[in-house]
Order: C-alpha cells, then sequence, then structure tokens
C-alpha cells in the first residue's frame, strides 16, 4: 500500500515574534504536526515574495507567512510593509490562477506558542486534505525540449 | 533535376496518412486566436486555410528555445552525470515558405562549423521538409533581395506550388523521394507549369553584393544610429528569425542536482556582450543593431559563403517598433561610403 | 497637426530641443517612433489612431538623453507615463517639452504642475476590449485561470518585448539580469516564464499607467498587460492611489498606512 500523503509546509517567519513563539511551542512542550519547515528571516519586511514563489516551485504543498502582530514589529514598521505587499500579492496570484488554500498568511507573537502549534496543525490538514499541489509541480521542469 | 509532379488536393489527405502511417509526425501552420504558428496536424483540413508566415520561425523544430544538454546528481564525494539525448521524432515540416526552408541551412552552417551539434544534427536528421511557395507577399518580404524566391527550392525536399486544382510537386532530395516512394500513387505526371507565373511577385530591393560589398567600410557609419534610435534592444527580431543561431547556455542546479539548458539567446540584449567586469564592447543599441545586420550580410558570407538571411520579414512583423529590416539594408544600400 | 508641426519646427530652429520625438508612417499601415532632429524632418510626423506606442519609454534611455534636451508628442498614455517617471525620479521636472496632444489638440505643458493639472481634467478609462477581457477572466474558475495563463505562458519566448516597451521598466539592473543570486531563471521554460511575469506584474504594481504597451509588444499576442493592469487597479482598490497622475507620489509597496484593511491574515 502506498505511504498516505504527507504536505511539506514551508514557513517564512519573522525572528522576534512567529520564530520566538515557535520556539516557545516547543519548550512548552506543546505537540504539533511535523510537516512544516521553518525558515527564520529578521522581519516579515524581509519576505519576499519570490522566497514565496521559490518555495513552490522547489516543492512546497502548502506555504505559511508569520510575523509579528500590526504595532509589534521589531523594526516598527515591517509588517506593515509585508502586509500591503501580501494584499497586492494575493491578488495577482488568484489572478494568475495559484491555489490560495495553500498559503497562509498569519501573525504569531512571541508568547503564542499554543496559537503555533494550532495554526501548524489547521494549515496542515487543510493542505493535506487538499492532496500534492500537482498542478505547480507539472510545470516545474515543462517547457524543456 | 527535380522530379516534377502533380498532386490534387484531395490527394493531400491521402499523403498525410501515409505520412503518419509510417510514424511521422506533422507539423504545419495552424490557426489558434487570430495567431499562426506551428502545430501538430493529423489532416489536411486542420492547417490554416490563409496564411503568408507563422510568427515564429520553425527553426525550434530542429533549436528549440529551450533544451536539456546534461543533467547531474551530487552525492558526497560524488557526482553522476547523465549526458541527454536529443528527443528526435520523426518529422515533416509541412507547409513552409520557401525562405523558412532555406534557412535550415545557415543553422546547418553554425552547428556543423567547427563542431558537429549532436543535439541539432539528431533533429535535423529526423526532419522531413514540404515547403510550399508564396502566392502573396506583404511588405516585409524581401527574399529575392537575398537570393531566394516565392518558389526557390533550397532546403525543402518537396516543394508545393499550388495551382489549379491541386500542387505542382517538385521532388527534390533523397528524403523527398523517401516520401514520395510511401504514396507513390499520389503523385501523378508533372504537366509542366510555369510556377513562376503563380508565384508572388516580389521586387528586388536592394543590391545584396553590392551591401556586402561595402559594410566593412562602413562599420562607424552614422545610418546605424540613426536607424536604431527607436530599437528598444529586446529579443523578438532573433526569437522569431529563421536563421538565428545564438544561445546561452544556463546551469540551474541546487547543491543535489542540476542540469545544463541551451536557450536562444540575442544580440540585440545589452547583457550580451556584457563582460564580468562590467565591461560591454557594445555599450549602446546602436552596435547591436549594426551587430545584427553584419552578421547576417558580412560575417556570415565571410565565413559560410552564404548570407545569415532568408528574407522571410519575420523580424520586421514581430518587432514592436517596426524597425523594417527590409527598408533599412536598403537605405544602408544607398549610403556613400 | 499643423500646430503640432509648426511648433515643433520652431523648437528645433531655436534650439530649445535637439530632436521631437513623435510619429512617423511605418510598415503599411503601422506608425512608428520617429527622431526628428532637423526642422526638414518635421514634415515626416503623423497623428492618428495608429499612433499607439508609449514613446515616454525612450526618455529614460541613454541614447536619447545624450542627444539633448528632447521635445516629446504625448498621447494621454504617453503623459501619463511622463509624470510617474517624475514621480519616480527618472526625469526632472523641464527635462523635456512635452508636446500634449489629446483627441488632435496640441497642448505644450512647460512644467509638471501643468502636466498634472492637465491629467487631472481627464477621466482615465480602461480600453473597452481590455475590461471585457479583465471580465472574462475574473468569472473564469481558479483551475481555468491557470490553465488560460499557463496555456498564454507557454508561448512566451523571455525575448522581454513586452519589458523593454514598458515606459516604467528603465531599470539598468533589471532582476531579471542578475545572477547572483538568481532568483528568476532565464530559460523559458515554464516555470522561468510563470515566475518572470509574476515578478514584472509585481513591479508595476503601483507604477503601471495602463497604457497596454507589453501587451501590444507581445509578438505573440500573450495579453500581458491585463496582469499590470490588474495590479495597477488592485493597488487603487486597496489604497486609493494611482500612477500616472501627481508629480509627487509614494509608491504604493513601499509605503503602508497602519489601518491598511484586509481580511485574509489569520
Ligand atoms: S533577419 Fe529577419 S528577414 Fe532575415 S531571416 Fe531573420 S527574420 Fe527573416
Ligand atoms: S543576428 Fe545576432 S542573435 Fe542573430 S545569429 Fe547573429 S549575432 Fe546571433
Ligand atoms: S529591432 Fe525590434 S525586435 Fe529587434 S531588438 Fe530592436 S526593438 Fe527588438
Ligand atoms: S513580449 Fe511576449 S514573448 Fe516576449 S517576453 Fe513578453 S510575454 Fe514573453
Amino acid at each position: 500500500m502506498a505511504e498516505p500523503f504527507e504536505p511539506k509546509i514551508t514557513a517564512f517567519v519573522c525572528n522576534w515574534c512567529t520564530y520566538a513563539g515557535a520556539d516557545l511551542t516547543g519548550t512548552s512542550r506543546i505537540k504539533y504536526q511535523s510537516n512544516v519547515r521553518v525558515l527564520r528571516v529578521p522581519c516579515t519586511g524581509r519576505i519576499d515574495y519570490m522566497m514565496v514563489l521559490k518555495a513552490l516551485h522547489k516543492g512546497a504543498d502548502g506555504i505559511i507567512v508569520s510575523g509579528c502582530h500590526p504595532n509589534d514589529c521589531h523594526y516598527t514598521s515591517g509588517n506593515y510593509h509585508a502586509r500591503r505587499r501580501w494584499m497586492v500579492f494575493k491578488k495577482m496570484m488568484e489572478v494568475m490562477g495559484v491555489d490560495m488554500r495553500r498559503i497562509t498568511f498569519s501573525w504569531v507573537s512571541a508568547a503564542e506558542g499554543a496559537r503555533w502549534a494550532q495554526l501548524v496543525n489547521e494549515v496542515t490538514d487543510q493542505v493535506r486534505a487538499l492532496g500534492p499541489y500537482s498542478e505547480f509541480r507539472q510545470i516545474v521542469g515543462a517547457g524543456i525540449e | 533535376m527535380a522530379n516534377t509532379y502533380q498532386l490534387s488536393r484531395e490527394s493531400l489527405t491521402s499523403l498525410f496518412g501515409a505520412l503518419r502511417k509510417d510514424g511521422r509526425r506533422i507539423l504545419a501552420p495552424v490557426e489558434s486566436d487570430g495567431r499562426i504558428g506551428l502545430g501538430e496536424v493529423e489532416a489536411p483540413a486542420q492547417v490554416a486555410g490563409d496564411y503568408l508566415q507563422t510568427i515564429m520561425s520553425a527553426k525550434e523544430v530542429a533549436f528549440p528555445k529551450v533544451e536539456r544538454l546534461l543533467s547531474y546528481t551530487i552525492t558526497p564525494g560524488q557526482v553522476d552525470l547523465k549526458d541527454a539525448e536529443p528527443k528526435a521524432a520523426p518529422t515533416v515540416l509541412f507547409g513552409v515558405r520557401p525562405c523558412e526552408a532555406k534557412a535550415f541551412g545557415a543553422l546547418d552552417a553554425v552547428f556543423n562549423w567547427d563542431y558537429r551539434d549532436k543535439f541539432f544534427n539528431a533533429r535535423l536528421e529526423k526532419l522531413a521538409v514540404i515547403g510550399l511557395s508564396c502566392t502573396k507577399a506583404d511588405e516585409a518580404c524581401f527574399c529575392t533581395s537575398v537570393g531566394g524566391g516565392p518558389a526557390d527550392t533550397a532546403g525543402s525536399d518537396i516543394l508545393l506550388t499550388p495551382v489549379a486544382d491541386g500542387y505542382l510537386a517538385e521532388v527534390l532530395t533523397e528524403k523527398g523521394t523517401a516520401i514520395l516512394n510511401l504514396a507513390s500513387d499520389l503523385f501523378k505526371p508533372g504537366n509542366g507549369v510555369d510556377k513562376v507565373a503563380v508565384a508572388a511577385k516580389v521586387e528586388a530591393a536592394f543590391d545584396q553584393p553590392a551591401l556586402t560589398a561595402k559594410l566593412p567600410g562602413m562599420f562607424d557609419s552614422e545610418v546605424w544610429v540613426d536607424q536604431s534610435l527607436r530599437c528598444i534592444g529586446c529579443g523578438a527580431c532573433a526569437f522569431v528569425c529563421p536563421t538565428c543561431v545564438c544561445f546561452d547556455i544556463q546551469e540551474e542546479a541546487d547543491p543535489k542536482q542540476g542540469e545544463r539548458l541551451r536557450c536562444w539567446d540575442s544580440c540585440g540584449f545589452h547583457m550580451f556582450t556584457l563582460h564580468a567586469s562590467g565591461h560591454n564592447p557594445r555599450e549602446v543599441q546602436s552596435a547591436r543593431w549594426r551587430q545584427r545586420i553584419y552578421h547576417k550580410f558580412s560575417y556570415y558570407p565571410q565565413r559560410y559563403d552564404q548570407l545569415g538571411c532568408v528574407g522571410c520579414g519575420k523580424c520586421t512583423r514581430a518587432c514592436p517598433v517596426d524597425m523594417n529590416l527590409k527598408e533599412h539594408l536598403t537605405e544602408a544600400a544607398g549610403v556613400t561610403a | 497637426m499643423e500646430a503640432l508641426k509648426q511648433r515643433a519646427i520652431e523648437l528645433l530652429e531655436k534650439g530649445e530641443v535637439k530632436a521631437v520625438l513623435g510619429y512617423a508612417k511605418g510598415t503599411g499601415q503601422a506608425r512608428r517612433a520617429f527622431f526628428a532632429r532637423q526642422p526638414g524632418q518635421v514634415d515626416k510626423l503623423v497623428l492618428d489612431e495608429a499612433c499607439t506606442q508609449n514613446l515616454a519609454a525612450y526618455a529614460t534611455k541613454h541614447e536619447v538623453k545624450k542627444l539633448g534636451r528632447v521635445a516629446i508628442v504625448a498621447p494621454p498614455a504617453t503623459q501619463r507615463a511622463l509624470i510617474q517617471l517624475m514621480a519616480e525620479r527618472q526625469l526632472r521636472d523641464g527635462d523635456l517639452a512635452i508636446l500634449a496632444v489629446d483627441e488632435g489638440a496640441i497642448k505644450e505643458l512647460g512644467s509638471a504642475a501643468a502636466l498634472e493639472e492637465h491629467l487631472a481634467l481627464k477621466a482615465q478609462g480602461l480600453d473597452a476590449k481590455d475590461k471585457t477581457l479583465l471580465a472574462k477572466l475574473d468569472a473564469m474558475s481558479r483551475e481555468d485561470r491557470w490553465a488560460y495563463w499557463q496555456n498564454e505562458f507557454s508561448r512566451c519566448m523571455k525575448c522581454y518585448a513586452c519589458r523593454n516597451s514598458c515606459p516604467m521598466c528603465y531599470c539598468e539592473h533589471c532582476t531579471m539580469d542578475c545572477n547572483r543570486p538568481q532568483w528568476v531563471p532565464v530559460a523559458s521554460h515554464s516555470i522561468g516564464n510563470l515566475e518572470y511575469h509574476m515578478v514584472r506584474t509585481m513591479h508595476l504594481a503601483g507604477r503601471c499607467v495602463e497604457c497596454g504597451d507589453c501587451g501590444r509588444a507581445c509578438p505573440v499576442g500573450i495579453p500581458v498587460h491585463l496582469l499590470t493592469i490588474s495590479a495597477e487597479e488592485t493597488v487603487h482598490e486597496l489604497f486609493g492611489q494611482r500612477a500616472g497622475a501627481k508629480a509627487k507620489l509614494d509608491y504604493a509597496l513601499s509605503t503602508f498606512k497602519t489601518d491598511d484593511k484586509e481580511s485574509f491574515i489569520r
């Protein structure tokens, strides 16, 4: 029998809030699904949409992008800039027909260890239900003779 | 000497059938959303009805826009290299114009110059060309100024010329004869139609040998600067051109695996000659535009004894800013050095 | 037209400009960009419906800047591009003599302020054909939209005619040309094409002046202008600002409001 499908989830998180939050999840010994690969960047303002595209390109089935709640950015305004970028990015991904159920944006603070666990679980369940992102994977390597 | 036959319009269906039965795919101009491009067809009815040319050239059949040359995987202490084998399906190119058929010769000159390119040759060997003479032309065409013509046979294995109730079929090569032998009953004895009378009339616009002779002396002419002021340095002209051969080698790799790709490139791009030092010997667009002309009309004849242009006019039609090659060559030919 | 020609001759004769950039007859019915550098060449200038190229794309080119001061024939979309280039500090007020043309009427605009005032009088509307196409896209299911763009992009050959024709794509070092790191593959295979168009679209969000020249430039007829126009409309809807109207404008994606409204961040 084939192995049940386990999605690969890539999470781009900021150093100061969500990463610390995820750390707290661990130190609080909260269990959550292990499908997520966490990539830490200094600030959500650093999360270029190309990183998201590259993750899909390299085989991610789902993406989490997460940082400090509005007003809480370590660098004052990185998350506000990021928010605008995501607003436009999300819309343009929709225009191009990318499945936005696979990309989740969130705010998780350093104190929200339980929330991080819940987010990862929810996203993992949802993406597992959706199955592999084969539509995207089909175009990787296509168009080469 | 070509063997000339008559082929009725209806018999094309049987010919297509025979070609496919022989395991060949047929590529022909097809229309989709008002655009004419090459596509695979099964029957003559699928071929575009009334076209002058495809937007893109047929070169991609032998020289695709992106192709894999090799791939590899990396494990600790080891690299496993795999040569790519060209996917070369037996193919018949049906209904391309004489200019494009001839263009394979210009590609061949480069891909088999000092090195025999395995990828290009594998595809070319499996390719047979059934050309179709032109009965009309447009303002961009200038085949007759560069040694070709609307019913020219160069490059075709079989050349069809439309006549009243079918085609005049000239079987020109061994590959052509092989096709004839697949359905020899369809090819009726020819009746001596004057194909020049039915073919489009394309006036020669300039004296190409004279232009080629004077180009070395007009490298610094202002004419290139004037003409190219509106050129925006894209790759459209080179990419649609049936004779442009330039390519770039791209490595797409991560720490575990990679592949080496060959991709079309264009001398119109400012990056084309950019050195790693930052120096660019063709710093301005006029130098790039001049390169395009010189490569086709001066360097090609010097090196390969043929032109790097067949006068199809695709570049002119594709150019977003209407750089009309025929017009600009005519102008250059008229410059008193 | 006569007024335009007369003014062009004057500008050239008085030495106020070194060239008048306008349109001339091209191949067949086509019109093309034309640099009249002597009064005697002004006669070649034409102005009609077929003059569609956005000439502002030339305003930032080295080769053109080297000519000296230039007068530019500017239909509405070119006017918008010029003011946006000023907002992005690519052109200085007065760098160019702007010969604004609106339905045949010519008006010379000497300053950024005059251009801004002139633009404020006009409503900016999308082309009817583009509106229909955008509505059609909008009505598609997500899967169909994906299939639609994949089919369109499959013809893309990365000739960059769309990028190079765009007046707002003036970067000397375009992301597409950077290889340390190489974000977007050079090859025009499926993923390379998708990533290219995604980046181009994002880079024009809040900057696209909706002239449609990228789509017109594409030799294989990919309606890439629908992407940048969608992005621009999105920015307008979300943040209430538009490119191509003001000589001073903060780039929508390098600024923010603390109360920007969205409903999808969890
Ligand atoms: S340079 Fe232009 S006219 Fe000549 S072969 Fe190439 S596309 Fe055709
Ligand atoms: S004209 Fe330019 S792109 Fe075409 S083959 Fe020559 S150098 Fe290469
Ligand atoms: S001649 Fe036209 S197609 Fe060729 S590089 Fe210049 S603008 Fe592009
Ligand atoms: S102009 Fe068309 S073919 Fe060229 S890069 Fe743009 S979308 Fe692709």
